[in-house]
């Protein structure tokens, strides 16, 4: 069971760690899959289209969007959606995510990920959106849930509900970031459990995980920086034994996008996600 | 105006705002929790730039570095999500930048080194292209009565650069892992390069060849469409076989015809 979980767990991929993937061993011994983020690879050409050739020879491949501001008040960037199209018509991603958020307005891109206000306005128009983004990959998109800073006075739906309704009516299906909600239980004073308990379980596709920053707020209280820059967290890993063992076996990935170590650190730390993820899915031994 | 409108205004409001309709759970100042985006934004996409243009980070410092990706990305924040092609005009604006300094602070060769690292990373992402197979090349320029009207379309990434300072000098000065001994570029002629992907999928690599400037303005005119004698003969200190066997040896040619 151990051998068999651990290909569900997978890494972020950077391209200064093709050398150590490739050339092995261990190489990417136990792991089932790569993530990229789609916009890195929006290129006519060149070595990065040879590296994602590369890594699908022999693993899956996950392709994680960052940048159509699905939550957007605008339409969505037609030729981002082609741009995405050509990509995973090419490369055949096993999923693709993209986020609850927005990032771009007026022609201008912000490069972050924005919170939303949850009311009927916004869930319709995130339905809208990944209705036509469905529509037009001919593919089930899994929604992230998003680390927040914020929240709006407007909101009428709690994060949870909100996810739900949008799962509901799109069909779409949910990549969990455990990091993210234990981020924003910190910095909304809510209940990272709660949250990934009131989720539909059966829509939960792929898991993230990965490290944060601490900060505080003007009153003093705790704010967490999701910033993907430090090994995973005890308390997240705590948050993912729990989630594990509602959801059964979900892939796993393990981000990391500042201060990356070798390759090696990071594939131990995905091994440790799929030696988690195994134990709390051992058959339980019977009394005698 | 909506929330997510004046939210999109105070991510760049000087002085700092906060748009409206915000709320923290604790009551706290909602100033605080709102900077973590400002500064998402501002220090990722700084971060981007400084990916793109990593000599022209060494060369003026990361404070420096800092002020300068501030105000480009002001100035020309990125219109698409795929931030590879945001840096097109970021060469000009340096430029521009650099001239409003006092003058022993200008840096005068820093726009043009950033011109080099632009055409670097546009090179490594072109369009690949099967190179022209050497026998139809050679056929080609067999064709004596044919070769003046000869016309080339060249490798997709192929840039081509012609400063009149020493760029590749100054660029291949930081190509290292040791401390950077920075020429005295005020003693140096201007310098010519071509910049050229060469090698297929993972071992492709983008390689900066300096040239005489009458072979880059040779390759220039090839690149605009002129037939070879017309682009030839723009330069007389050109050495066309040599800028031709250099073509041929990078197999910068792709397609030729009439």
């Amino acid at each position: 069971m151990t051998q068999a979980l651990s290909g569900l767990v997978g890494v972020g991929f950077k391209p200064a760690h093709l050398t150590s993937i490739l050339s092995g061993p261990p190489g990417a011994a136990g792991l089932g899959f790569f993530e990229v983020h789609a916009e890195n690879y929006m290129v006519a050409g060149g070595p990065f289209l040879a590296y994602l050739d590369a890594l699908r020879r022999d693993h899956a491949l996950s392709i994680h969007g960052v940048g159509l501001s699905i939550g957007g008040e605008e339409a969505l960037d037609q030729a981002h959606l082609q741009r995405l199209q050509t990509l995973l018509n090419r490369f055949e991603p096993r999923w693709f995510s993209e986020h609850l958020a927005w990032s771009s307005h007026g022609g201008e891109y912000f490069n972050d990920l924005l919170p939303l206000p949850y009311d009927l306005r916004t869930l319709d128009r995130v339905c809208n959106h990944i209705d036509e983004l469905q529509h037009r990959l001919r593919r089930q998109v899994l929604l992230e849930n998003p680390s927040s800073y914020l929240a709006f006075a407007s909101s009428t739906y709690s994060e949870a509900e909100f996810l739900a309704a949008v799962v509901r009516r799109t069909g779409c299906g949910l990549l969990l970031d455990v990091n993210n909600a234990f981020v924003s239980a910190v910095n909304h004073g809510g209940d990272a459990l709660a949250f990934i308990n009131a989720l539909p379980a059966q829509a939960v596709g792929e898991i993230h995980l990965a490290g944060h920053a601490r900060d505080r707020d003007a009153a003093g209280a705790p704010l967490l920086i999701d910033d993907h820059g430090s090994p995973v967290d005890a308390a997240v890993w705590a948050l993912y034994r729990q989630a594990i063992a509602r959801l059964g076996a979900v892939p796993t990935l393990i981000e990391r996008d500042n201060d990356v170590p070798a390759f090696d650190v990071l594939r131990a730390e995905a091994l440790a996600a799929g030696a988690r993820m195994a134990d709390v899915l051992k058959p339980q031994a019977c009394a005698a | 105006m909506t929330a997510l409108v004046d939210f999109a205004q105070a991510l760049h409001a000087v002085p700092p705002a906060v748009p409206l309709g915000l709320r923290a759970w604790n009551g706290s100042a909602v100033q605080t929790r709102f900077n973590v985006h400002r500064n998402n934004r501002a220090v990722s996409l700084a971060a981007a730039l400084a990916d793109g243009f990593p000599v022209v980070a060494q060369l003026v410092g990361g404070d420096f570095f800092a002020a300068l990706a501030q105000a480009f990305i002001q100035a020309h924040p990125p219109r698409s999500p795929v931030l590879v092609d945001w840096g097109d005009v970021f060469a000009d604006f340096v430029h521009g930048f650099m001239a409003q300094l006092p003058a022993g602070s200008q840096l005068p060769y820093l726009a043009d080194v950033a011109r080099l690292e632009r055409a670097r990373v546009q090179a490594y992402h072109a369009a690949d292209a099967a190179p022209l197979p050497a026998a139809r090349l050679a056929d080609a320029l067999a064709q004596a009565q044919d070769l003046p009207r000869l016309r080339f379309t060249l490798q997709p990434g192929l840039a081509v650069l012609d400063s009149p300072f020493p760029v590749v000098t100054l660029w291949q000065a930081h190509q290292t892992d040791n401390e950077v001994h920075l020429p005295d570029w005020t003693a140096l002629p201007g310098e010519a390069a071509l910049v050229l992907r060469q090698g297929d999928g993972l071992a492709a690599e983008v390689l900066v060849l300096p040239v005489p400037a009458a072979c880059a303005h040779f390759v220039a005119g090839l690149q605009a469409g002129l037939p070879l004698a017309e682009a030839a003969s723009a330069d007389p200190a050109l050495d066309l076989s040599a800028a031709l066997g250099l073509l041929i040896q990078h197999q910068a040619f792709v397609e030729c015809f009439l």
